[in-house]
């Protein structure tokens, strides 16, 4: 009786510690902001200037960028991710796909700014030379493909972003499919399913929460990514429709400006762009949470 | 018995190691190459002195100057009036060293360029967009401009390197004055941002079409080619430790008392126009009579045999009239 007590107090006080860093975290970036908050009020989120010079901060340019590089990588890795994780767990021979594994599990170790290399002398001259011609020529029409391509822009960024979450998303969806039941695949198999029509209507189906799990992680990676990113995005704070043409996020900006920023409005602008991407995650997250509750049946629900 | 000796031993000798005195700075990065090999040299002479400085950039410097949490602070761009008035023990401004920046372009089969100042600032500002803009090909005659896209590569991180180039530009264009201005981060016209010396020279490099600005010092260490630049007396010059030097000599002349003084864009004839110094800002009031003899000591030291180790590192040094005005500023140091 006493023991379960003790054990009751030290996880309540584990539990409680997680609450307590995320309310530190709130109240010192409130706190520090507030010359920021004072000066520009709610307009600091959709203000598009960003002007040290002037003193004049707007936070729009920047959450445009970190949403709209993270929502493009996602679209990418995805349904290459959720693919590969199929393959790995389902059709592989077993042999290949452990050493499959092993290798996607070093990926996801590698520090983003070998990633940032990597992009740097790789995919952004495939981009610039290949990739972004191409696109122009087939959908040139669009605005969002015209402009010049200098290789360094948010669909670059988004490209790079997708193979740094392409291994999370691998990773996890592969335990969280090969945690389904031998019986359901039985099952299946025995109502005179083929092995297609068992992995798409019943294996994938049950692991569907594991699988979304994984995507919010590759998100969370994508929102936050900062060294890769300021490697590749190009770092202009001006607002572009093109996607070959370059743009900022909030992780970035802070990277680049944070050490010499002088005035006090300066660095709580800064300040307060970290508040606004943690308000960013929140809302994403919540978004992400409601999509699952929408479409998750009862059944496969409970039995995940 | 003997190891409890043994261990005192021990506990002497370390506090005579922490009594040697400990002095800590922090700021600029640009100067640190130099810096670190000043202060190792100064305590191989004075054992006792210790000096730790710590490269966290310029306003870093100046914000651990102000706090009160270092003993003296370092700067690529001299203090602002409001940043002075913030601290509450008044500071000097010692020069120390001199860098320059340099454009570096990436056009297939022109190995050199000529800018005008009118070309420079309309290139930045975004105004020039073509390689063959007659403001590109008057200062270049017989060089095959192409008809090529401009981009424009800088810095993406605040760094006092773009702060000496956008007051170079802030006062060759009054348009750029009015509009970006000078400071470590502005908000740029056009172009795409690197970050690091590094970052902006490797991007120009794999982009052809493309001009970025670079320090002198990171050309020379990488054996790069770069433009020449017009100087106030229209002059074309290329950036090397004496042109670089004879800006600062140029300015010397109007020097202000403080020596917050910007020497781009600096009068005489062979004076490259993208230069500055960089300083080290030491409090007038230092209450510890011992750290306030060393530094003392250091200054003294780096104003003559300390001037000797700039060339090997690929840093311009002060010219002579300037040093002596720095000699004289010591004295105020109580």
């Amino acid at each position: 009786m006493k023991g379960d007590e003790i054990a009751h107090l030290v996880t309540l006080a584990f539990g409680a510690s997680v609450l307590l860093v995320t309310a530190l975290l709130i109240w010192n970036l409130w706190g520090t902001s507030a010359p920021s908050r004072s000066k520009f009020g709610l307009g600091f989120l959709w203000g598009t200037n960003w002007d040290p010079n002037a003193n004049d901060f707007g936070a729009f340019p920047f959450v445009y960028g970190t949403v709209m590089t993270s929502v493009m990588a996602l679209v990418i890795s995805v349904p290459l991710g959720v693919g590969a994780a199929i393959f790995l767990a389902e059709l592989a021979p077993a042999g290949l796909s452990s050493a499959c594994t092993f290798l996607v599990e070093l990926l996801a170790a590698v520090p983003s700014v070998i990633y940032g290399m990597l992009a740097i002398f790789t995919v952004v001259p495939l981009m610039r030379e290949y990739v972004e011609p191409a696109l122009k020529g087939a959908f040139g029409y669009l605005p969002q493909f015209q402009g010049p391509m200098l290789g360094v822009g948010y669909l670059t960024a988004a490209v790079v972003l997708a193979i740094m979450t392409f291994p999370y998303i691998i990773a996890i969806s592969r335990e969280a499919l090969l945690e389904v039941p031998r019986d359901q695949r039985e099952a299946a198999l025995a109502l005179g399913a083929t092995r297609w029509e068992t992995t798409f209507k019943v294996v994938v189906p049950y692991a569907r929460l594991g699988i979304l799990g994984s995507i919010f992680l590759g998100l969370a990676r994508a929102l936050g990514e900062t060294m890769a990113i300021t490697m590749v995005i190009g770092n202009d704070s001006t607002l572009h429709a093109s996607w070959f043409a370059p743009g900022y996020t909030i992780a970035a900006v802070l990277a680049n400006e944070f050490a010499e920023a002088t005035g006090k409005v300066y660095q709580s602008a800064l300040v307060e762009l970290g508040l606004v991407l943690f308000l960013v995650t929140i809302i994403i997250n919540a978004l992400a949470r409601l999509l699952v509750l929408a479409t998750t049946r009862k059944g496969s629900a409970k039995a995940a | 018995m003997k190891t409890s000796i043994a261990l005192a031993g021990i506990l002497l000798a370390g506090s005579s190691l922490v009594s040697a005195q400990a002095i800590n700075g922090a700021g600029a990065t640009f100067p640190y190459p130099i810096y670190g090999k000043w202060f190792e040299e100064f305590r191989q002479k004075n054992p006792s002195i210790e000096i730790n400085y710590q490269s966290k950039g310029s306003g870093a410097g100046i914000a651990q100057l102000t706090a009160g949490t270092v003993d003296f602070g370092a700067s690529d761009m001299p203090m602002k009036d409001e940043q002075i008035a913030a601290l509450k023990v008044k500071a000097l401004h010692f020069p120390t060293v001199l860098g320059g920046v340099v454009p570096t372009f990436n056009l297939p089969g022109v190995t050199d360029l000529k800018f005008s100042s009118e070309a420079m600032a309309g290139i930045f500002l975004g105004k020039i967009t073509k390689w063959n803009d007659p403001r590109i090909a008057k200062a270049n005659p017989g060089v095959k401009l192409p008809a090529t896209d401009i981009i424009v590569v800088h810095r993406a991180d605040g760094s006092g390197t773009t702060f000496v180039f956008t007051d170079y530009l802030s006062k060759i264009s009054p348009e750029w004055k009015a509009g970006p201005g000078a400071n470590t981060s502005i908000k740029w016209p056009t172009g795409v941002g690197q970050q690091g010396n590094e970052g902006v020279a490797g991007m120009v490099k794999n982009t052809a079409g493309a001009i970025g600005y670079v320090e002198l010092i990171y050309v020379l260490k990488n054996n790069m080619g770069y433009g020449s630049v017009e100087n106030a007396a229209g002059v074309y010059l290329k950036a090397n430790l004496d042109t670089v030097t004879a800006a600062a000599a140029g300015a010397a002349k109007s020097m202000p008392a403080d020596f917050r003084v910007s020497i781009t864009n600096a009068p005489g004839k062979n004076s490259y126009p993208i230069a500055s110094f960089t300083w080290l800002l030491i409090p007038t009031r230092i209450p510890d009579a011992q750290k306030r003899a060393a530094l003392v000591n250091f200054l003294k030291w780096m104003l003559v045999d300390g001037q000797k180790d700039c060339a090997s590192l690929g840093y311009a040094p002060l010219p002579k009239q300037v040093v002596a005005q720095e000699q004289k500023q010591i004295a105020m140091i109580h």
